[in-house]
């Protein structure tokens, strides 16, 4: 380890800070996060929250939607017998309809995933 | 024989191309960096290109057909299951593992878990994943070209082998990376033309019905040519004019009468069905009779438990992409997390747009290739229908294209997987040099060729589920749970990924060394994901939690680096593996 300067302290008078109370921070939280704080490890704790709910959400959509399908033809066999334009209802679900509907979910999970890194890098800077 | 000109100078072609694009970018890369990781500077649409191209592997561009010829529907589970791969590996995976600056999967277990046994177990998972599935490249790349040009099947295997080392070790991953981008529009072109001729074709046919309501039959008075010695199954008795050996007996073009049951032809036999006759199917496969070719779920050439095995091919598709290791390299030639994501979802467009075609070459094929039923060789149809539906010289031009695309999977995917193998026996077994990834490179199409050798009789996209099913079972547990829970520990990870990859490789070595699919047993052998996915992740969570104090240290760090945004400024500490420098 190298030696590190000693840290600065900042003196102020009670009534100054308690003026700017709500929010009282003299150091960013993305120090805490370098530092590994406890506020650190929270602030880091919502961004894995808010992403992992996001992915397992679309995760399921989608294990419901495709899932779903083989049991659907397996409950409702009458199924393969309708048709669509010509096509058999199970051929058009999972020779074409099925990649658009995945395109569409990535396209979403990237706005999303995107929109959700945004708000959280504000909300580090703002603090 | 003009037919052979047409399919040496297609292949002919892809190869040179191949070559020239290799060598063309081997002057820009110089450093190792660049050798490995192609310096990190490609763009979203070349990289997603250039994963297409890996990734449309010999098992998408003939597999899916040939399985969709002789099972049906149930086999398009295969294309949607490859591309749903994508989806859960963008959500789940994909922006964390650029963050976290791992380079193969070893190196991201090391820098994770802080664990040199952990990388070891990977490394040899990797070694295992990439063998397995370079083995149905090499066998599909005989194939073709035995086809193509009447060479046999070893020679193909060998030049795409070689092709594909000699591109690997002088280029690196820069080069690859404008290999793959180009392949994969081969491949997309290489499917999309033909199909507009096929579909003219068939409606100039009085577009026959293709939804299999009954049993194939041959349209028209076919010859088979039986270029393996192939036993058989008669459903009902067919009047057959045979030259060669039939049931041990030699034949000069006499008149049979076959009756039901299993019947032997020899090499080289040829064998004449008048129109209309039932085709005999290859004893190896039992394709779905009549309408239930059309049904979901109809127990798909007699393999039982449809439901079950459906769910649990879903699930090694599903997962099982993230866990392939010449994906994951590709992700890090991305600029950042963001990029990545990106990447991926035109990755989805890509794939999506391929997936289309090789369902309509498999329900043509059942109409006008189902001599293949006898021969046992499906994997062949997207081959032969331009010849067969077209004919004349545009047949032939149609039939050098698709084989020029078949071809471009076999190098593309082959270049890939040897890429990540050969940077994990460079790294881990040799000193990691540039001189000992080449020689690493060779090691690592020498192995699977030689298997190849032995296992010609394999459908290639069968063995690729179970390279995805040992994937599944194996990274994938390690990847999510190293990525989105903290308290993974090195024991939890090794016991996982040895319970789980090690239970899929058992049960994928039986199947492919030719176990009974019959039975419980044989369905829970032949689509291990269903069981050994859950076990993996069950082993991993909880011998992490009965093993507390093994929690790494530097794990609050990690997570800065596998999830915050680049945007902000924080410190995250470059991982401790050896990276290319």
């Amino acid at each position: 380890m190298t030696e590190q300067p000693p840290r600065r302290i900042r003196i102020e008078s009670p009534r100054r800070s308690a003026a700017r109370a709500p929010v009282s921070r003299t150091r960013p939280v993305s120090h805490d996060i370098d530092e590994q704080t406890h506020v650190g490890e929270v602030y880091m704790g919502s961004l894995l929250r808010t992403q992992l709910r996001l992915a397992v959400g679309i995760c399921l959509i989608f294990a419901v939607l495709l899932g779903g399908l083989p049991l659907l033809f397996a409950i409702e066999p009458g199924l393969a017998d309708v048709r669509v334009l010509g096509v058999p209802l199970p051929w058009l679900l999972l020779g074409v309809l099925v990649h658009p509907v995945l395109i569409g979910g990535a396209w979403f999970y990237v706005r999303q995933a995107e929109r959700n890194e945004r708000d959280w890098v504000e909300l580090v800077e703002r603090s | 024989m003009s037919d052979a000109a047409f399919g040496v100078s297609a292949v002919a072609s892809v190869t040179l191309l191949t070559v020239l694009i290799g060598s063309f970018a081997l002057r820009f890369s110089r450093t190792t960096s660049d050798f490995y990781v192609a310096s990190r500077s490609v763009s979203p649409l070349w990289n997603a290109s250039a994963i297409g191209g890996e990734y449309l592997s010999a098992a998408s561009f003939l597999g899916v057909a040939g399985l969709i010829l002789t099972y049906g529907v149930d086999m398009l589970w295969f294309p949607v299951g490859y591309t749903a791969g994508y989806l859960v590996l963008l959500v789940l995976v994909a922006a964390p593992l650029r963050r976290s600056g791992a380079y193969t999967l070893p190196d991201f277990a090391e820098a994770r878990l802080e664990s040199m046994v952990v990388r070891r177990i990977a490394s040899v998972m990797v070694v295992l994943i990439g063998w397995l599935y370079l083995l149905p490249q090499l066998v599909g790349a005989g194939l073709t070209l035995r086809l193509a040009t009447g060479v046999p099947g070893w020679l193909g295997g060998l030049l795409v082998a070689a092709v594909v080392v000699f591109s690997v070790a002088t280029g690196g991953m820069r080069s690859i990376t404008f290999v793959q981008a180009f392949q994969y529009w081969l491949k997309l072109t290489a499917l999309a033309v033909p199909v507009v001729f096929l579909a003219l074709a068939w409606r100039g046919d009085g577009s026959p019905s293709l939804d299999g309501t009954s049993a194939p039959t041959f349209r028209e008075r076919t010859t088979v040519n039986v270029s393996e010695g192939t036993t058989f199954l008669v459903t009902s008795p067919v009047r057959v004019r045979v030259t060669g050996v039939l049931d041990g007996q030699p034949y000069a073009g006499v008149g049979l009468r076959l009756a039901r049951g299993s019947h032997v032809a020899g090499r080289g036999a040829r064998l004449t069905f008048p129109a209309g006759t039932a085709v005999p199917h290859a004893e190896s496969i039992e394709p779905s009779a009549g309408g239930d070719w059309a049904t979901p779920l109809s127990g798909a050439g007699g393999r039982e438990h449809p439901l079950y095995s459906t769910y649990s091919l879903i699930l090694a598709l599903f997962f099982g992409t993230m866990g392939l290791p010449h994906v994951l390299v590709r992700f890090y030639t991305n600029p950042d997390g963001r990029a990545a994501r990106r990447t991926t979802l035109i990755v989805l467009a890509l794939l999506g747009g391929f997936y289309l075609f090789p369902t309509v070459y498999g329900a043509l094929a059942r109409l006008y290739t189902p001599d293949l039923l006898l021969t046992g060789r499906t994997d062949a149809a997207v081959l032969l229908l331009p010849q067969r539906l077209v004919g004349g010289l545009l047949g032939d031009l149609l039939g050098a294209l698709v084989t020029a695309g078949a071809f471009a999977a076999f190098l593309s995917t082959s270049s890939g997987l040897t890429v990540s193998v050969a940077g994990v026996l460079s790294q881990d077994v040799l000193r990691g040099t540039v001189r000992d990834f080449r020689l690493a490179a060779a090691l690592a199409v020498a192995v699977p060729f030689l298997i190849s050798l032995g296992a010609a009789s394999l459908a290639v996209a069968d063995v690729v589920g179970l390279a995805f099913a040992v994937a599944a079972s194996s990274f994938c547990p390690l990847l999510l749970l190293g990525i989105w829970w903290r308290r993974l520990t090195d024991v939890g990870a090794a016991a996982g990924l040895l319970a789980g990859g090690g239970l899929a490789t058992i049960a994928v070595s039986a199947t492919i060394a030719g176990a009974s699919r019959d039975g419980w047993l044989g369905a829970l052998l032949a689509q291990p994901a269903a069981w050994t996915v859950p076990l993996a992740f069950l082993v991993m969570i909880v011998v992490s939690m009965r093993t507390p104090g093994r929690v790494p240290p530097n794990v609050a760090r990690t997570m800065v680096r596998l999830h915050a945004p680049e945007a902000l400024p924080l410190r995250r500490d470059p991982p401790a593996h050896r990276r290319p420098v």
